[in-house]
């Protein structure tokens, strides 16, 4: 049986295309690639030197907290200006933010090794000469102080969540406000996925998983997802907002729904760390609870906006769950990667790719899945090669996988029901 | 109508010992005990430590043990404990349909690989290209899925086969108090029958401290009594702690007993430039007194130990009248972070069990009132988090 649905009255969004769902709207469809050398920060000795990092926000003091708050807020800000959802100066509802984890960074450790007279640069060293009243060394490196800011400046509800489930966290906080808005704890939610944590040790450990392209030649044709030369992912940052809304409550206001959050479903892997299980299980297990959440079938789905990493291991395994779920539907549903173009957004790409998956059916366009030259006869699915296509699109899953196992899939839709 | 809300296991690790039979017999002697602190192995600091864990038994796989630190360790094992002892540990049906939310943060550096390239990169002007090398050369990559926090999670999936669903919550105090507060009115609403839910901890790291000790509330040389200290009285706790939070229904249809009813999950963040947490904490209050008996309860504080959040707790507190009596927990087990409202949670459900209270902790402090001799059936839980978030829990006794 179907859960109610809920309503997306506003969004906003942030990536390495720019900043604004129209820009990124119109860079996405025309099938333009947000992947730069990355300048940041050095990149000699690298083995990865491209990135999806978002480098036009105007930040003081540069560190992965700061940049994932200010493009949170920029996301936020063009979310609320499209819903109208405000009272009082304050959003009548709870946030939850899918964040990156963050710690001080190398800036800072430098800095604490400076405080230190003497040669001594252990933890211990540190610690004795380490000023006491730089609360901005403490409260900028807390986890929930991104989530605390924003409740703050936009007076959301309650406790702020902050959470992570990896590459699905995006995801997870939609579900987490669709949850809420279920069963009546709140009318609204402002979900909102953000990453802004490009920096060399986060390029580094990426590096030593191998999960990274190293393919650096030309940045833009890089991430190459469901294409038999895919080397991995391409590390990116950027933010998503989204305004949901109890159905009855958004139209008693007379709001504009953008479309409806019909289904969400979830499954933990218990094979391996960074892979799934060789049998789909868990991934497969995840897109069913979705479409049974929905009260919906494979042939009801229209549009598939893939997780679509480009590395070897994901590409296939959704493959195989896609094949799995959508039996002979599998071949004529269309699937596109996002990350083609945008890169992996970490954190926020569950929220991001919902955001597109919510513009895909306002143009009626399917964004394409660039850089697919080199098909792998292996992914026998229609990926939307290279080009945009109009297409009838009424309903519309969007994948997420995280490392650690935890996946997240939702249905997204024009209608309610 | 709102479901009935147990608890069903209950795993803890903390300085006072490995189990629930454990805590509670180390806290029936009264007052402190040395052995629950170490003032020397990190001095001038001083943490509440877990001693000599023997991880094998939860997490057997010698490849397991060695993709964690001890943080996760701390968790896998509180995790085994809580699912054995609510049945569920290796029943794949029932892991299947159980729904795992963590508070908890991540971190664990190598602290030795970071010093290596500080001194390296001491005396060079251009650090960047080094920095890049060194970090390929000194980071491991187990070490970095050992940081991540949803990993916490992950691993516990992969220890115990826990396979309905995983998400992680991150922000300190408020952190364990959302994990357990989503699953209760989760339970409460239908939306789920049988919830994993807890977090970790360790204290005995440096690492921690560099993010801690510059906003001023860690405790360093001599300890005043807990409720007396200074701002600076905020001595960490190594915990690990996991609760089986279930619906009553579904409890009783598989024919497990209750340890305890949890009847209220109260979380919320006043804005402490504009208001109070103590008024925030006055409504909070309000909104579950109506479900208080009149009979003596108990209230364990999760207090941080930095003086003016003690100061202005103990107001709040006070407001409870005669019949509450108030335990600071943070005396014996230190600071747990993310873990110490779910860590007093599990310790208001063994008490609710027992029908009775511990012995005050700091009997220089008049609202720790003795309850010897009375039965408790009732135990409140407060979480003021030492930057932000106030909770406040109710757990009762429920007749198995």
């Amino acid at each position: 049986m179907s859960k109610k649905a809920v309503a997306i009255t506003g969004i906003g969004m942030i990536t390495s295309l720019g900043q604004g769902k129209e820009e990124n709207w119109a860079k996405l469809s025309g099938g333009q690639s947000g992947i730069h050398r990355l300048t940041r920060f050095s990149i000699d000795n690298m083995r990865t030197t491209v990135g999806g990092s978002v480098d036009f926000v105007d930040i003081e003091n540069l560190s992965a907290p700061a940049l994932s708050h200010a493009m949170a807020r920029l996301a936020i800000l063009e979310a609320l200006g499209e819903s109208g959802l405000v009272q009082d100066g304050d959003f009548p509802g709870q946030l939850f933010l899918a964040a990156p984890p963050v710690e001080q960074e190398w800036t800072q450790r430098f800095e604490f090794a400076e405080n230190v007279p003497g040669d001594g640069r252990s933890y211990t060293d540190i610690l004795a000469n380490m000023p006491e009243d730089r609360e901005d060394l403490h409260d900028d490196f807390l986890y929930g102080t991104i989530a605390d800011r924003l409740a703050d400046e936009f007076g959301t509800q309650g406790s702020p969540i902050t959470l992570s489930t990896a590459c699905a966290s995006g995801a997870t906080a939609i579900q987490l406000g669709v949850e809420a808005i279920r069963r009546g704890s709140c009318k609204a939610a402002l979900s909102v996925g953000t990453d802004g944590s490009m920096h060399p040790e986060s390029l580094v450990r990426f590096s030593l998983l191998s999960a990274l392209s190293t393919d650096n030649e030309d940045p833009a044709a890089t991430a190459k997802p469901f294409s038999v030369n895919r080397g991995g992912f391409v590390m990116a940052e950027g933010a998503a907002a989204l305004i949901l809304e109890d159905v009855d409550a958004a139209k008693a206001r007379g709001a504009t729904i953008l479309g409806y959050v019909r289904g969400c479903g979830e499954a933990a892997d218990t094979f391996h760390r960074t892979r799934s299980d060789p049998s789909g299980n868990a991934i497969i297990r995840c897109l069913e609870s979705a479409l049974s959440d929905a009260g919906m079938s494979a042939a009801d789905i229209d549009y598939i906006n893939a997780h679509g990493t480009g590395t070897p291991e994901n590409d296939k395994m959704e493959c195989l769950a896609i094949e799995n779920v959508f039996g002979e539907h599998a071949a004529k549903t269309p699937v596109s990667s996002n990350k083609s173009m945008i890169g992996h957004t970490l954190t926020a790409a569950g929220a991001i790719e919902a955001a597109f998956s919510l513009l895909t059916l306002k143009h009626q366009t399917l964004p394409p899945t660039i850089n697919h030259k080199e098909p792998d006869p292996a992914i026998p699915l229609d990926v939307v090669p290279n080009e945009a296509r109009t297409a009838n699109v009424k309903s519309i899953m969007s994948n997420s996988f995280g490392f650690g196992g935890q996946n997240v899939c939702l249905i997204l839709s024009s209608e309610p029901d | 109508m709102a479901r009935d809300v147990w608890i069903t296991g209950i795993g803890l690790i903390s300085s006072l010992g490995e189990g629930t039979d454990a805590t509670w017999a180390a806290l029936q002697s009264g007052g402190l005990r040395d052995e629950w602190s170490d003032h020397e192995s990190l001095a001038p600091f001083h943490i509440h430590p877990i001693r000599d864990l023997d991880v094998s038994k939860y997490i057997p796989k010698r490849g397991d043990q060695r993709a964690m630190g001890p943080f996760m360790h701390y968790g896998a094992c509180a995790a085994g404990m809580a699912l054995e002892q609510a049945g569920i540990a290796g029943e794949e049906k029932l892991l299947g349909e159980t729904h795992l939310i963590v508070g908890c943060g991540g971190g664990e550096r190598d602290e030795a690989a970071d010093q290596t390239i500080l001194e390296q990169l001491d005396k060079t002007n251009d650090k960047g290209p080094a920095l890049n090398e060194l970090l390929l050369n000194e980071l491991r990559p187990t070490l970095f899925l050992a940081q991540l926090p949803n990993l916490f999670a992950g691993n516990i999936s992969i220890v115990h086969g826990v396979t309905g669903s995983s998400r992680t919550f991150m922000g300190e105090e408020s952190a364990g108090v959302d994990a357990m507060r989503i699953a209760f009115e989760r339970v409460q609403a239908d939306q789920g029958d049988l919830f994993l839910v807890g977090s970790a901890f360790n204290a005995a790291r440096r690492d921690i401290l560099a993010i801690y000790k510059p906003g001023g509330m860690i405790a360093e040389g001599p300890l005043a009594p807990f409720w007396e200290r200074p701002q600076r009285g905020m001595c960490l706790g190594s915990i690990g702690v996991f609760l089986v939070i279930e619906a009553a229904p579904h409890a009783e249809t598989r024919g497990v007993k209750p340890i305890a009813k949890l009847s209220g999950i109260l979380s919320d963040r006043a804005n402490r430039k504009r208001g109070s947490s103590r008024q925030l904490a006055e409504h909070q209050w309000a909104d579950l007194k109506p479900m208080m008996q009149d009979a003596p309860f108990g209230v364990l504080s999760g207090a941080c130990g930095a003086g003016s959040l003690l100061r202005e707790e103990l107001g709040f507190l006070e407001t409870m009248g005669k019949n509450a009596r108030v335990r600071g927990t943070g005396a014996a087990w230190g600071h747990g972070v993310e873990a110490a409202f779910p860590a007093n949670i599990a310790l208001a459900a063994i008490a609710a069990q027992h029908q009775s209270l511990f012995p005050p902790l700091s009997p220089e402090q008049p609202l720790e009132r003795s309850a010897a001799k009375e039965s408790i059936s009732q135990v409140l839980v407060t979480q003021w988090g030492h930057q932000r978030g106030e909770a406040l829990g109710l757990v009762e006794h429920v007749d198995a």
